[in-house]
């Protein structure tokens, strides 16, 4: 070697300078994108945009109501379809999932996980929205549920995995039949992990907009019936922000301030809480 | 019967029953696109005929959309992640790397239509009044950045989503990072490497299988991403050398034609274009999480 020493040192703390620099210039457009969204959208945050409608072209003012509701009301219905299998599925792979199946299982909810979002969505138009003949609440919440899956599934399996031996051992030794033992001693025990992957998935559903845009379809008015199209928040967000109405563009930045901010309490709440069970 | 046996038979169907969707997923897709498939043939991947009225389709612009604004993410998204990768795992004091690493995965929880909103109001102005108008001055003769500066086009499509899959790549690079054993390390840093020599030597050696996984993830994401792209790529179904002109991908095909799609054959050819987005997507994610697993999983005195 004829580098010397301290030019090695020297490339070491290049490199070290580098990278870091990687680090920080990935996090400029989440700085930019989060003080732009609050310097936007703040004047249009008041108590109408969470109790009226949206108004017409040319007005000022008005909300998002509907959408509000209508998103939580669609994650109502993501979770029913979501969490039976994410959860279930999830006991399945902590328990009784070491062999094949068990991997398979695993490989296939990567996969989903990486299915594109309006893939599922052209999907659920396909099982839902053509048998019923109309977009619906119900479509869009098959949508998001579909999208929760492998999340949940995968949180679940790793929240019962942490749980001790010693407390499955102690259970069955004072006679308690395995299946009592998963669920009133491991789930039990687990739940609050198993929750916050739930919030998680949650988070991460409530945003997404492409599964939604055949399937829920979006409505201009207040709605919460399961087989009608409805409201959602991302939805509204997208349809104000490509339309060419200063108004609707500012009622666009309130939405998408509204939105982040209830993704990120979900986002980093859940993974604070996660990260002090670990 | 056993309750224990009910209790596993029953998790087991839950369990089978995410296999079962991803086979029913592709099989609806499948069948939704055969009358287009029937009618075209190979044409449909090769032919850049997008014709609703005349009942013509091909599906080489999005394609060739979909394949360059990634193309564009990639190479910017894949130095800086690697960067932040190799900074959280081998270089960083600690401290510093928690926090990095809890602002880096805020990164990912931004939703598409967000990334799309600021892309829309303060990107695309940005791109074309000091960006583009930049490098179509100095580079213009070159086909590539050929053009008048639109602000929407693939450059701003591939911008954006470079930002998007940085998070990503870089999470799972840092987890494919950290399971390369201790030993890899000591034995350069005992020869007298220093930090920066020992990641080169034998840490990114070691873990390249599963960099590459990291990268492939990225780009699975990048491929199908959806909103982001559609509020971007200035959604014109032609094919043109310069980054800076608009395009379309096939998820923004779909966003923004899907519904509105009558006729039969024009909503098969739509199914057919998320056929072949599952298709791509399943294989990518296939491969890398197979060449992610396999690093993660190698024996930590050495591999093989």
């Amino acid at each position: 070697m004829s580098l010397s020493y301290s030019r090695r040192l020297m490339t070491d703390r290049v490199m070290k300078g580098l990278t870091f620099l990687a680090a920080i210039v990935a996090l400029v457009p989440l700085f930019l994108i989060l003080t732009d969204l609050f310097l936007k959208g703040i004047g249009s945050v008041n108590g109408a945009f969470f109790t009226e409608l949206p108004r017409p072209v040319g007005e000022t003012g008005g909300g998002m109501a509907n959408a509000i509701a209508g998103t939580f009301y669609l994650i109502g219905l993501a979770c029913l379809v979501g969490l039976p299998v994410g959860i279930c599925g999830g006991i399945y792979l902590s328990e009784f999932g070491k062999g094949k199946l068990g991997a398979t299982v695993r490989f296939a909810a990567d996969l989903l996980n990486g299915t594109p979002s309006i893939v599922i969505g052209i999907f659920v138009y396909a099982v839902v929205v053509l048998p019923m003949k109309s977009f619906s609440a119900l479509a869009g919440g098959i949508a998001l549920g579909i999208l929760m899956i492998p999340t949940v599934l995968r949180t679940t399996e790793t929240m019962m995995q942490l749980v001790p031996q010693s407390l499955r051992e102690g259970a069955l030794a004072l006679g308690v039949p395995y299946w009592r033992t998963l669920l009133s001693v491991v789930l039990r025990t687990a739940r609050g992990g198993i929750l916050t992957g739930i919030l998680l998935s949650i988070a991460r559903v409530a945003g997404e907009t492409a599964p939604l845009l055949f399937t829920a379809l979006g409505n201009q008015f207040f709605s919460l019936y399961w087989d009608q199209p409805i409201a959602a928040l991302p939805l509204q967000i997208f349809n104000f922000a490509i339309s060419p109405f200063e108004e609707w563009r500012a009622q666009a930045w309130a939405g998408a301030l509204v939105l982040i901010g209830l993704i990120l309490t979900l986002n980093v709440s859940s993974r604070i809480f996660m990260r002090a069970k670990r | 019967m056993n309750h224990d046996r009910v209790f596993e038979q029953v998790t087991r169907i839950f369990a089978l029953s995410v296999i079962g969707l991803i086979a029913l997923i592709g099989w609806m897709l499948f069948k939704e696109s055969l009358p287009a498939l029937e009618r075209f043939g190979w044409h449909f991947a090769i032919s850049s005929a997008w014709n609703p009225v005349e009942g013509v389709f091909g599906a080489l612009p999005f394609i060739y959309g979909t394949l360059v604004s990634s193309l564009i993410a990639l190479i910017l998204a894949v130095p800086l992640s690697l960067g932040i990768a190799v900074f959280l795992s081998e270089l960083a004091p600690a401290p510093l790397q928690q926090i990095i690493a809890f602002l880096i995965e805020l990164l990912a929880a931004i939703p598409s239509v967000i990334y799309g909103l600021w892309g829309i109001f303060y990107l695309v102005p940005w791109l074309r009044t000091t960006v583009e108008p930049f490098w179509i001055d100095r580079f213009g003769g070159i086909p590539i950045f050929e053009g008048p500066p639109y602000g929407v086009g693939m450059f701003a499509a591939g911008l954006i989503l470079a930002v998007m899959i940085v998070p990503i790549i870089a999470s799972i690079s840092r987890d494919v990072l950290r399971a390369v054993p201790d030993t890899q390390r000591e034995a350069a840093l005992a020869l007298g490497a220093t930090r920066w020599e020992t990641t080169c030597v034998s840490v990114l050696k070691y873990g390249r299988a599963g960099l590459i996984g990291a990268v492939f993830l990225g780009l699975g994401r990048a491929l199908g991403e959806t909103m982001a792209v559609t509020m971007l790529i200035g959604n014109r179904p032609e094919i043109t050398a310069s980054i800076f002109s608009p395009a379309h991908t096939m998820a923004s095909v779909l966003a923004n034609e899907f519904a509105e799609a009558t006729d039969a054959l024009y909503l098969s050819s739509l199914f057919c274009i998320g056929f072949v987005l599952f298709v791509v997507t399943f294989l990518i994610n296939a491969g890398a999480r197979w060449l992610v697993y396999k690093t993660m999983s190698a024996p930590s005195g050495g591999r093989e």
